[in-house]
């Protein structure tokens, strides 16, 4: 009955993909259609003769982009072969071969030949100057470049690896041409940026002249001669939030866990505050309560005269801001800590005659530190890629992420500055990110086995529950009043200036018009919004999908190389969003990928930046599912491909939701990367409200961030209905 | 359980020189030779790490083989996946898809077989009958017993009709009772379908009971293969005769061969018994603790040093010349007081000789 089945099904995927290329080639336009990747006006003007539309095909027939006929032989090879089994030498190799030289191929006209002709000098020398041009690829070269990627790895599952499995030999291949081409190019491309003079050529002189730029490394303000570099000042603010947010977070953590504290579901949900809220709107608030007009401050020179000070802006607004927002990141890390030391351990201690300050020092402490060591390098990351709050509290205190911004945007325009600054900010995110992941990875005491461990966390010592209890019961009331000032200052007039409450910055944004043509959206927020939703809600599915395949990808199979893929795929966790934004300019604003301006540069590096939570979504509840579901699967006759959609997905149902509401939340507060890549057409939430509070127009601002907030809530609140509902079935798993 | 349309394909295994590394030098299986007949069920016996698993697995297309060559029936399977054989397994955990029914789970496979809808409910509906579930269908796994779910996995891997069906340590999840109980049923449905199965366990007692062949393995190869009287009566050497129930190995000095009988002597004490081909010299004498006869007339010179009731019988350990040995009698009532001296002999059949280390 199953004498051989998966020849008949290799080869239909084989014949689907063949297809695919030979549609690429004959019938959709080969070059990117410049209204937009989703607008299909091509279709009535000029298509399939005009030049800007016309297809491979029909333009190698009207004598034009001649350098596209060598890609004809190796769409046409792969058909010989069908006739062939798979276990053919033969087949295995013809497909190799077509696959990889295909698309050798088509990235080697689609880089040698630009905008200006040849794009290397050596090139015009080779073969004379070239009286033609070519721009961004389109839907034909995606579906080619597809085709010959999977006919590739056709080849390579046919020869044998991963037990000759086409769809996770596929899957591994989809998932590291995507992360190479936009993870790993466009950070390729900024490290030589960073090498390019200003005419043009590569030098290791300016790289090093812009490297050490007393910009970056001053020491001033220690000497007392002036301000420091931006890097020693992200080092510092990086290092003391780290340190503040585990210490805060350790606090909150106890509190929960061990101090018979009741309403820990209050704390709980703190958790989701960084989640929805956009990451400088504590940095406005702390403006309302702090700023030269703000309720403290107005307050203190009211009473007692102190002249209000602009000292928010600069290293303490960013600081206070920052350990705002981060705090409940290290919470969630160390609530996992703290739970997970074995209960037992901290009984052992206590019947070895341990009392509980001792059995806390002793036992409970030491086990918690690798997962301290974790948080703080998290608190430290994500400090370092901050951008919002430096750029509103900034001041004259620089930091990487916004010298970056400024490098591009401001009347500098340095690339190569910015590709250098980038470039430094990234080795201090990837070296946090290799020490949690190296040198971390192999110390962690926590014990989460499964195991029933019926054992009771002891209480905290009382000596440090009162500074325990003080801390977080004064950290929490100021958590609460800076969310509280968000929302009173949407309803303000004029902060500081007239106090009265209106409605007004909400009618500004977000008023709509009922007229005769229908609903008119007249606010000045509406475009952005839609935008927003637009782009978030395209990104999310596709995050989801490529988070989980990954995932799938790195729990479930074994393959040559893993290790790297793991680390590949992790690693835009710690690329800093600035550094995206910076480097996809660079990357993607020439041909042969040419996306800037448009919708689809933001959605892809949503996918990308979001990803990582995808994946750790996946890992998470795939390493729950017990491997023997998979193999059964398979000794029943279903291929890889039918497992993943049949077993392992029905039972990642909350795994994907989870991961669909939160890429989507994530891709609405963006603003790092966003900044960079927005364009007239398609304007972002966030950096309209930069926008408006760099013409301090705060209200209209405040009140917009208060509408997103809300929003993302409700987005986080179905998705916790949603979970609730399906955890059918799971009950008793496989004992 | 006759009616049942569900039959067998069964097909004879074959292992010619399988060797199985993993990573680059940790060697699970070392070049094995392995004919598995049609319609036997055969038992992979074997201390945890000496391959058994890795085997079965082998079997299964879970793990392809290094070197060497796998057939199953005429067909070379060496490089083909699990997906393409035709062979099916029960897992240690059931491994039941928490997301379907006990009737998807069932008709899981046949969906990929060929059936249509409706032929793999009837003959998943035949599978659960077979194995006592017939009114289950519409429960979830979860809301079935250990003894229940192990019975489903039983039941799916069935319906496939597969040419060889595995088992990997199916029954170490069960309480004792219902291990036994499980394990007669799993070998009655064999015997009836005339299945070829291939069962892993560590216990030798479950594989004693059930198997047509044990294969007894040992730091990934193969230690002795043989039916469950030989490899208790004749065990090919000290760890097959240690293994499989427990024995007391005594040394012993071959003092003549005449035919197929050899002569030995322990502390003075002469047996005649089947020499299995050894050469005078020093050998080692293999006595299952429940073949020694206490208070014999013929014998060598013991006294009891521990004497424990069990219930069903009594243990001894006795304390001889040449080191202490186990036996275990039947009468409870007057047992041996701790400290008696006494002769110690040996059953007619039973002792056999093993060379010496």
């Amino acid at each position: 009955m199953r004498q051989s089945p998966s020849d008949a099904s290799t080869h239909s995927v084989l014949i689907f993909w063949i297809i695919t290329g030979w549609v690429g080639f004959l019938v959709l336009p080969w070059y990117g259609v410049q209204d937009g990747f989703f607008s299909f006006e091509w279709l009535v003007d000029g298509y399939p003769f005009d030049e800007d539309y016309a297809p491979a095909a029909f333009l190698i027939g009207q004598g034009e982009k001649l350098w596209l006929t060598p890609l004809i032989p190796f769409l046409l090879a792969p058909l010989f072969v069908l006739k062939l089994r798979k276990t053919d030498p033969a087949f295995a190799k013809v497909l190799i071969l077509s696959g990889a030289l295909g698309f050798s191929v088509l990235i080697a006209q689609g880089f040698g030949i630009g905008i200006r002709g040849w794009n290397f000098a050596w090139l015009e020398a080779a073969f004379g100057p070239l009286g033609d041009r070519q721009f961004g690829m389109g839907y034909g070269a995606l579906l080619i470049a597809s085709a010959f990627l999977f006919i590739f790895t056709h080849g390579i599952a046919a020869r044998g690896a991963i037990n000759g499995d086409v769809f996770v030999v596929g899957a591994i291949g989809f998932v590291i041409l995507i992360v190479a081409a936009f993870v790993f190019f466009p950070i390729a491309k900024m490290l030589s940026a960073a090498f390019i003079t200003e005419e043009g050529g590569y030098s290791g002189t300016t790289f090093i002249e812009k490297f050490v730029d007393h910009r970056l490394w001053g020491i001033g303000c220690l000497t007392g001669a002036g301000r420091c570099g931006a890097a020693l000042n992200s080092l510092f603010l990086a290092v003391t939030v780290g340190f503040l947010t585990t210490v805060l977070g350790l606090v909150f953590a106890l509190v929960v866990t061990r101090s018979g504290f009741r309403h820990t579901r209050v704390l709980r949900a703190l958790t989701v505050l960084p989640i929805i809220t956009p990451p400088f709107v504590i940095g406005l608030a702390l403006i309302l309560l702090f700023g030269l007009s703000g309720s403290v401050t107005v307050f203190f020179s009211d009473v007692f005269g102190v002249q209000p000070s602009r000292w928010l802006y600069g290293m303490p607004g960013i600081l206070i801001a920052q350990t705002l927002a981060y705090t409940p990141i290290a919470f969630l890390v160390l609530i996992g800590v703290v739970e997970g030391v074995s209960p037992s351990m901290e009984e052992a201690a206590q019947t070895l005659r341990a009392n509980r300050w001792q059995v806390f020092r002793t036992v409970s402490l030491p086990l918690m530190r690798p997962g301290l060591a974790n948080a703080f390098l998290i608190g430290f990351i994500e400090s370092m890629a901050d951008f919002g709050n430096p750029l509103i509290l900034g001041g004259n205190f620089d930091v990487l992420s916004t010298e970056i911004f400024f490098a591009i945007v401001g009347a500098q325009y340095d690339q190569g500055r910015a590709a250098v600054v980038a470039l430094v900010l990234l080795s201090f995110t990837l070296a946090a990110f290799y020490a949690q992941r190296f040198w971390l990875g192999k110390k962690s005491y926590t014990t989460v086995s499964g195991k029933g461990d019926a054992g009771v966390h002891p209480k905290m010592p009382r000596g440090l529950a009162v500074p325990v209890f003080i801390v977080a019961g004064v950290w929490g009331a100021f958590t609460v009043t800076v969310y509280g000032m968000i929302l009173y200052g949407s309803v303000v007039e004029l902060w500081g200036v007239n106090n009265t409450l209106t409605f007004k910055h909400y009618v500004t944004a977000f008023s709509v018009r009922i007229e005769d043509s229908g609903i008119r959206w007249s606010g000045a927020a509406w475009d952005s919004f839609w935008t927003t939703v637009q782009i978030a809600a395209i990104a999310a599915p596709l995050t989801a999908a490529v988070g989980l395949l990954t995932a799938y990808l790195l729990t479930r199979q074994s393959f040559a190389g893993r290790n790297a893929f793991e680390f590949g795929t992790m690693l835009s966790f710690a690329i800093p969003g600035t550094v995206i934004g910076v480097s996809y300019i660079l990357a993607f604003n020439v041909p042969p990928v040419e996306i800037t301006g448009t919708g689809v540069i933001l959605v892809v590096s949503f996918i990308f930046r979001n990803m990582p939570v995808g994946v750790r979504a996946g890992i998470a509840s795939m390493s729950q599912l017990d491997k023997s579901l998979d193999e059964s699967s398979l000794t029943l006759g279903a291929n890889s491909w039918q497992t993943f959609r049949k077993v392992i997905l029905p039972l990642l149902r909350p795994a994907i939701l989870a991961a669909l509401v939160y890429s989507f939340v994530r891709a609405m507060t963006a603003i790092s990367a966003v900044i960079f890549l927005v364009s007239a057409n398609y304007d972002m939430a966030t950096s309209y409200i930069i926008g408006r509070v760099e013409n301090n127009d705060y209200g209209l601002a405040i009140a917009y961030s208060t509408t997103l907030i809300f929003v993302m809530l409700s987005a986080v609140g179905v998705l916790q209905l949603l979970v609730g509902k399906t955890r059918i079935g799971r009950r008793k798993q496989t004992t | 359980m006759t009616t049942s349309t569900i039959s067998s394909k069964a097909a004879p295994v074959s292992f010619q020189g399988v060797t199985k590394i993993y990573g680059r030098d940790v060697v699970a299986v070392d070049d094995i030779n392995l004919e598995i007949e049609a319609g036997k069920l055969v038992t992979l016996l074997g201390p945890s790490g000496c391959g058994k698993t890795t085997t079965l697995r082998m079997i299964a297309g879970l793990e392809m083989a290094t070197k060497g060559r796998i057939a199953i029936g005429d067909r070379d399977v060496t490089k083909l996946p699990a997906t393409d054989r035709d062979v099916s397994m029960v897992f240690q955990s059931y491994a039941l898809f928490p997301h379907m029914t006990v009737l998807e789970n069932v008709s899981y496979g046949l969906t990929f077989s060929g059936f249509n809808k409706a032929d793999a409910r009837d003959r998943a509906a035949q599978g659960l009958d077979l194995v006592g579930l017939k009114d289950f269908g519409d429960r979830l796994p979860s809301e079935l017993s250990g003894g229940q779910q192990q019975r489903v996995a039983v039941a799916r891997a069935l319906v496939l009709e597969p040419q060889v069906l595995l088992f990997d340590e199916p029954l170490s999840n069960l309480d004792a009772k219902l291990r036994r109980q499980m394990r007669e049923e799993i070998r009655d449905i064999q015997q009836n379908l005339g299945m070829t199965v291939v069962y892993v366990t560590h216990d030798q007692e479950e594989a004693l009971a059930v198997s047509d062949v044990i294969v007894v393995m040992r730091n990934a190869s193969i230690a002795q293969i043989g039916t469950p009287r030989e490899l208790y009566d004749a065990p090919a050497d000290r760890f097959v005769a240690d293994f499989i129930g427990e024995a007391n190995l005594i040394p012993c000095e071959i003092l003549s061969v005449e035919g197929d009988e050899a002569e030995i002597s322990i502390a003075d004490f002469h047996h005649r018994l089947p020499s299995r081909g050894l050469q005078p010299g020093a050998a080692m004498l293999a006595v299952r603790p429940s073949r020694l006869v206490l208070d014999e007339s013929e014998g060598f010179p013991a006294w009891v040093k521990k004497a424990t009731y069990v219930g069903s019988r009594m243990e001894y350990t006795l304390e001889a010349q040449f080191g202490a040995v186990f036996a275990v009698t039947d009468s409870t009532d007057e047992p041996f007081q701790v400290g008696q001296e006494m002769t110690v002999g040996f059953a007619s059949t039973g002792p056999v000789l093993l060379p010496g280390d």
